[in-house]
Parts: structure tokens; sequence; C-alpha cells
């Protein structure tokens, strides 16, 4: 191939805080300020600059520059406020990019949510045709994809219900398979894709596979380092709007997980006079992996997590305890784990400490956790409490491969917990 | 291989109707900032014009979906201006109508007015109300006021019959000179998009542009000939009238159906005028605001 399929050079965004043009402002407000500055003020509006005011900005995207060859899987990581949404809304076409460019080699299609545009009022049927309109299929290639986009959405008999009697299930499957069997030779998807239960995340990831393997350019925006791995041959990590790493997966997804760009599962304090203690004791590093002691943010639900609290103590005679707790994403606090009971009655060692606590496979339920961590107890004499809420952050989720609690049933499985339990069953 | 993606490979073997060119060499999108005025890009909203066919399809069946209101507003809303201006100008104010009897004189620009000012008064929210599509779908932004405005020409038909039912009851025939109607209609349709143009785009920066809205139609509407015949000025301020565009249509309307008075010439061709001037320079402001419209909205 004499060209590549996107080509991006030198890419940037700049937006303002405070001031435009994130926010809409009144009219009021402007006429206001256009009676101080009347001339300026009415150039700016009318060629398009929002402000003549200057306002703080910030660079959502930074010297971005990389291409994709046509028939390439690439995965753009990186952590929240990266400028991967960014990115993905240039190419998209959605949003200018202030400096740079990208040339794009054929039919794009973006997939930043799935349903764009559905509504409420009209039927399954009536929405697959508008929706399909949005996203660039022709009138002609909806009819002929039709039955299929019926059938891999399984709602057949309600395919002419209004779509606001749907369930959310219903509505992300028939959203999904319109966005499905879009074929544009460049795909750009959002990890939005990779939300909803865990039924849809695998047939999003199969179809995924299924497009891969048909040959087209993909450019993958995710957070599930697995899905990346598996799906992508190259990936580009972002970070602060900049590319830190771009190359084969395996390199870059490391890089994202070992460096700390991003991975949420572990946290240090490289700066000790910053971390959370005093001149007695600190904490140092807290992380979460798995039993061969790689540092995940997604478990697999069968698998024991390890949550490791290291620290420090500089001062002899200290009795407190290491402990974390579990929070769900509701905020409930699904229990509190402390290294010993019997802390009051133990001198702590002077030096580098690592207390591991085991979270059993088969106990959490899925979802996202949030862990706060605390050095808790009686300093000798003075009391004290060295306590960070929200220290790391994991998910755990269930490939419904059997040996979990929920099996291989693809419904909502309620709890917090999901403790695998003795059960005694006459025959 | 999955059913899914094989029958994907045969499709890819199809037509695309979107993107012919792409047989022969892929076709180039350079993404990058665009700078100054811009081109308006007409050939993108017609490679689009599908879309604009759903976006419009999905106002008009939305709008409808509950059916008995949906037909009756469209037709209530001039009738009852009707009713209040033929009592009040017409009984009370004893307002002349050009030998026509008074409620079919004010019916008859009322019905092309309500096309004016709906589609004014909807597509200048178009775009804050299609906020969802804007940010996550590229397309060109035009299609959104666009489709807003097409999709009153239902509405517009329905108050039409009416007003042709109204004129059998006062046992009018429509004038031969009828067959110019959708000329009229043509300039109606052109002044609300030009306007709406202008205005949609100002109210994804200045969101109390939508305030202003009510205000503005109901100004326009007594400036423009609708209650009172414009033969009540004297020329040159009759001609000079038809730079408000709606004059040269509610007049033009009124000479289609009745005949009665001499073709407004003059009148029309200066609401022309004004319209183009209007759609031009308010497409070219929309396109020019079109690059933040994600950004803002």
């Amino acid at each position: 191939m004499a060209h590549p399929a996107i080509r991006i050079e030198g890419l940037g965004k700049e937006y303002r805080i405070g001031g435009q043009p994130e926010r809409y402002r009144s009219l009021r407000d402007s006429v206001m300020r256009t009676a101080k500055v009347p001339f300026q003020r009415v150039a700016s509006v009318l060629r398009g600059r929002s402000s003549v005011l200057s306002a703080r900005t910030f660079w959502a995207l930074r010297d971005v520059t990389f291409d994709v060859q046509p028939g390439e899987v690439v995965g753009i990581i990186g952590r929240n406020g990266a400028g991967k949404s960014t990115l993905l809304k240039i190419l998209s076409r959605i949003t200018e990019p202030t400096v740079g460019y990208a040339d794009i080699y054929g039919r794009v299609g973006s997939l930043l949510e799935v349903g764009t545009g559905f509504h409420p009022e009209l039927t399954g049927r009536e929405n697959i045709y508008l929706n399909g309109a949005i996203l660039g299929m022709a009138r002609a290639e909806i009819d002929r994809k039709f039955d299929e986009i019926v059938a891999f959405s399984e709602i057949e008999t309600f395919i002419d219900t209004m779509v606001k009697h749907y369930s959310s299930g219903m509505y992300m499957r028939l959203a999904f398979a319109v966005a499905a069997h879009l074929e544009p030779e460049i795909l750009l998807i959002d990890e939005v894709l990779a939300v909803g239960d865990l039924e849809f995340q695998r047939k999003c990831l199969g179809k995924m596979e299924d497009v891969s393997r048909l040959g087209r350019t993909v450019l993958f925006v995710s957070h599930n380092m697995s899905a990346v791995t598996r799906l992508c041959t190259r990936a580009v990590l972002l970070d602060e709007g900049r590319v830190v790493a771009a190359g084969p997966t395996p390199a870059v997804v490391s890089e994202y997980v070992f460096k700390g760009y991003g991975t949420r599962a572990e946290r240090h304090w490289p700066d000790e006079t910053r971390a959370p203690g005093d001149e007695t004791v600190r904490l140092l590093r807290v992380r979460a992996h798995d039993p061969a002691g790689v540092v995940q943010e997604s478990f697999d639900i069968r698998q024991p997590i390890a949550i490791e609290i290291q620290y420090t103590v500089m001062k002899p005679g200290l009795r407190f305890t290491p402990c974390f707790d579990v929070l769900n994403d509701a905020g409930v606090v699904l229990f509190l784990s402390q290294e010993t009971p019997d802390w009051e009655r133990i001198d702590r060692p002077v030096g580098t400490q690592v207390a591991t606590c085991w979270i059993p496979g088969n106990f959490l339920a899925e979802g996202t956790f949030s862990i706060d961590v605390a050095l808790w107890g009686f300093k000798n004499p003075p009391t004290g409490v060295i306590e960070e809420n929200g220290v790391i952050s994991i998910s755990v989720h269930d490939p419904l491969e059997g040996g979990s609690v929920r099996g291989r049933s693809t419904n909502a499985y309620p709890g917090v917990l999901r403790p695998m339990l003795k059960w005694e069953a006459t025959a | 291989m999955s059913e899914t993606a094989a029958s994907a490979e045969r499709a890819a073997a199809g037509t695309r109707p979107h993107d012919a060119a792409a047989n022969t060499a892929p076709r180039v999108i350079r993404v990058q900032r665009s700078r100054g005025w811009v081109s308006l890009k007409l050939g993108d909203l017609w490679a689009y014009r599908e879309l604009v066919y759903f976006l419009t399809w999905r106002d008009v069946k939305v709008r409808y979906k509950q059916t008995v209101l949906g037909a009756a507003w469209a037709i209530l809303q001039p009738l009852l201006t009707m009713l209040v201006f033929s009592l009040f100008f017409g009984k009370l104010a004893k307002m002349p109508s050009e030998g026509v009897p008074y409620p079919i004189f004010t019916l008859a620009a009322l019905v092309p007015w309500t096309f004016f000012s709906n589609g004014l008064t909807q597509s200048s929210n178009s775009l804050v109300g299609n906020a969802n599509l804007i940010t996550k779908v590229y397309f060109p932004r035009l299609i959104v006021p666009v489709a807003t405005i097409l999709s009153g020409a239902i509405d517009f038909v329905l108050a039409f019959v009416v007003l042709l039912a109204m004129m059998a009851y006062y046992q009018l025939t429509p004038a031969a000179t009828i067959v110019w109607l959708p000329l009229f209609l043509l300039l109606a349709l052109l002044a609300s998009l030009g306007t709406g143009l202008w205005l949609s785009a100002m109210n994804v920066q200045f969101r109390d542009v939508r305030y202003t809205v009510p205000f503005l139609t109901q100004f326009w509407l007594f400036a423009t000939p609708i209650a009172y015949p414009s033969s009540l000025l004297h020329e040159p301020w009759r001609t000079l009238f038809g730079l408000n565009p709606m004059v040269g249509a509610v007049e033009g309307f009124r000479w289609a159906l009745f005949g009665t008075t001499a073709a407004p010439v003059a009148v029309v061709a200066m609401s022309f005028a004004t319209a183009l001037v209007v759609l031009v320079t308010g497409a070219l402001y929309f396109r020019r605001m079109e690059r933040t419209f994600a950004d803002i909205v």
C-alpha cells in the first residue's frame, strides 16, 4: 500500500477553561461586553472567535503524530482525560483540531456511542432506519441488512413497538445491532461500546474480532487492556494529550500498566515527604495484583486478588495495623479487613514492611470497587490514624466460562457480594 | 466465520450510494482547522440527502405520533388567529380586504405565515435540540435546520386544505394564477431557512436567543400585511415594504389565490432578493460557526 489509512500529523486541540468555547453564554452577557469592546467584539463574533478576552487554555491533545496502515487494528489507551476521546472526535470530524491535520483515506464510520439519535417515540423498525442513516448508511444498504440487524438484536417480536417501551437491555441490543452492521473502510470505536452488561460486551468484542478479520482498519479506544491485547496489533498510549508510547500492543500495554500511566490498581508515592503519614510512619505503595504478582485493574471473578500495602516505620515501638476497606460503586462499604486484631500488643519493627491480604476468588460481585487504606491504631503513646480514601480501584468481571457463582447465565445477577457457598441437599 | 461476518463481505461487494468515488481511488479527507470564511459545501449536503430525508421524516413522525393532536395543531393555529383577526380587525376596525371576505383574506396570509414562523421558531432551536447528534456523529450541520423546516411542509399542506375548504364555504374559486403559488411557498421557505440559519447558529453560542424568538415572530407578524392589506401603503413605500421577505410571500399568496389585484412583481422581486441575501449570509455564518458547535452545544 502506497498510503496509510490514517495519517496524523502534529495534531493538537486546545480548549479554553472557564471561558469559551466549551460553555455557551447568554446574549445578555455578550451585549454587556459588546458595549465595552464594541468593535473587537462584533468582529470576533462574526469571525467565529468566541472571545477577545483571553481565557486560560489547556491542550487536550498535543503534537500527536502517527500513521495507521490499512487493515491495522490500533488500540488507543491512556487514563481518563488523556485525550483519547478528543482524538476520536477529531478523526470523526465532529470537532476541529486547533493545529495539525489528519488525512483519512476512505470512508469513515465512527461509533462514539450506540443508539445515537434513537427516538423513544419511534418503533424499533423506524429507529433502525433513522440510526442507520445517522451513522452514514444509505437507505438501500439498510433495506438490505434490515433482517440481519433484527436477527442480531434478537428482538424480532418487538420490532414494531415504540423504543420507549423497551428495557434498557433491548434498547442496547438493538442499538448495537445497527452499529455492528456499519461497514466503513475505517472504523473508529470508543470504549462506550464496552459498557453495558457482560453479554453485550462479549457480543461487542466478538463483532470487533469479526471486523478486524475482514481486514478493515480499526481505531479502538479502550480502558480494557485484555480487549486491547486481544484485538489490536498495535497500540498508542496517550498521556496528557501526548503520545508517550506507540508500537506492538504488548509492549505498550505493559508500559501503561507498569509505569503507572493510568492504572488505578497501583498507587505509590515517589516523594516520601508527600506520602500519607508523618515522620513516624508513612504509606509507600498500595497495589492490587493477581496470584502471579502482576498488577491488574480487572480481575476474573474466580481469581484471588491480593491487596498489598507497603509502608515504612521510622520510629520504634509503634502499635498499629494496616487495614483497608472495599467500597462498591454505590459507595457501600462491603467489608473492612485488618492485618491483625491483636495490634495493640505488637510493637512494629522499624523499616519498610509489606502486608498483603488475599481476597478470595468467587467472593466479590462483578463491578468496580474502590479501596481505602489505613494504618490504624495507637502510636505509643499518642493516638493516630493514617487514612487514605480511594487509594486504588479494581474491577471484577465474570467471563461466563463456568466455575463462578453465576455459571453461564447471562441474566443480571443480584448482590453486592458473590461468595461461593457450600450447599447440602438431598438427592 | 460467523454468519454476520459472511454477510458483511457480501454487502461489501455491493454498491455504496454514499460514496461512489470509492470504487476508483480512495477519497482522502483532510481533517484540519478551517480558517476564515469557509465555502458552503453544498455538495456535502447533497451527499447526505438521505439523512435530510430521515430527519425530516423523524420530525414529522414524532409530531404526528398522537395523530389527532398533531393534525389539529397545524390547523388550529392559523384558524384561531384568523378568528381573532376577523373579530378585531375585520369587524371592529373595519379593515379593508381587497374585495375578499376578511376571514379568507387574512387566512390566505396566515397559512404561509404559520409555515414561516413555525419553521423559524423550530429551526432556531434545532441545533441545541439535536445536541446529542452533533456531539457524536459527523454530518453537515446544515442538515439539522433544513430538515426541521422541511418537516413543517406537512403542517402547511393541512392548513392549505383548510384554506381551500374555507374558500369553498365562501364560494370562492381559486384563480388560474394559483399555478404560481409554489413560487411564493418557496419564498416563505427561503426566508424561514435564512433566518433560521442565523438564529440556530447564534442560539448555540448565545442560549438566550431562544427567548427573543417569540418576540421576533410577533413583531414580524405585524410587520407583514396579514391583518391588513399592503395597499394601505403608498409607493415607493409599498415596494420597499418588500424588503421584508414575508411581504412578498403573503402578497403573492393572495394574488395567486384570488387574482383580484395586479401581480405584485416589484414587491415579490424585492422580497426574493432579501430572502436570498439573508439565506446566503445565514448559511455562511452558520458554516463559520459550525466548527465550534460540537464544543459548545
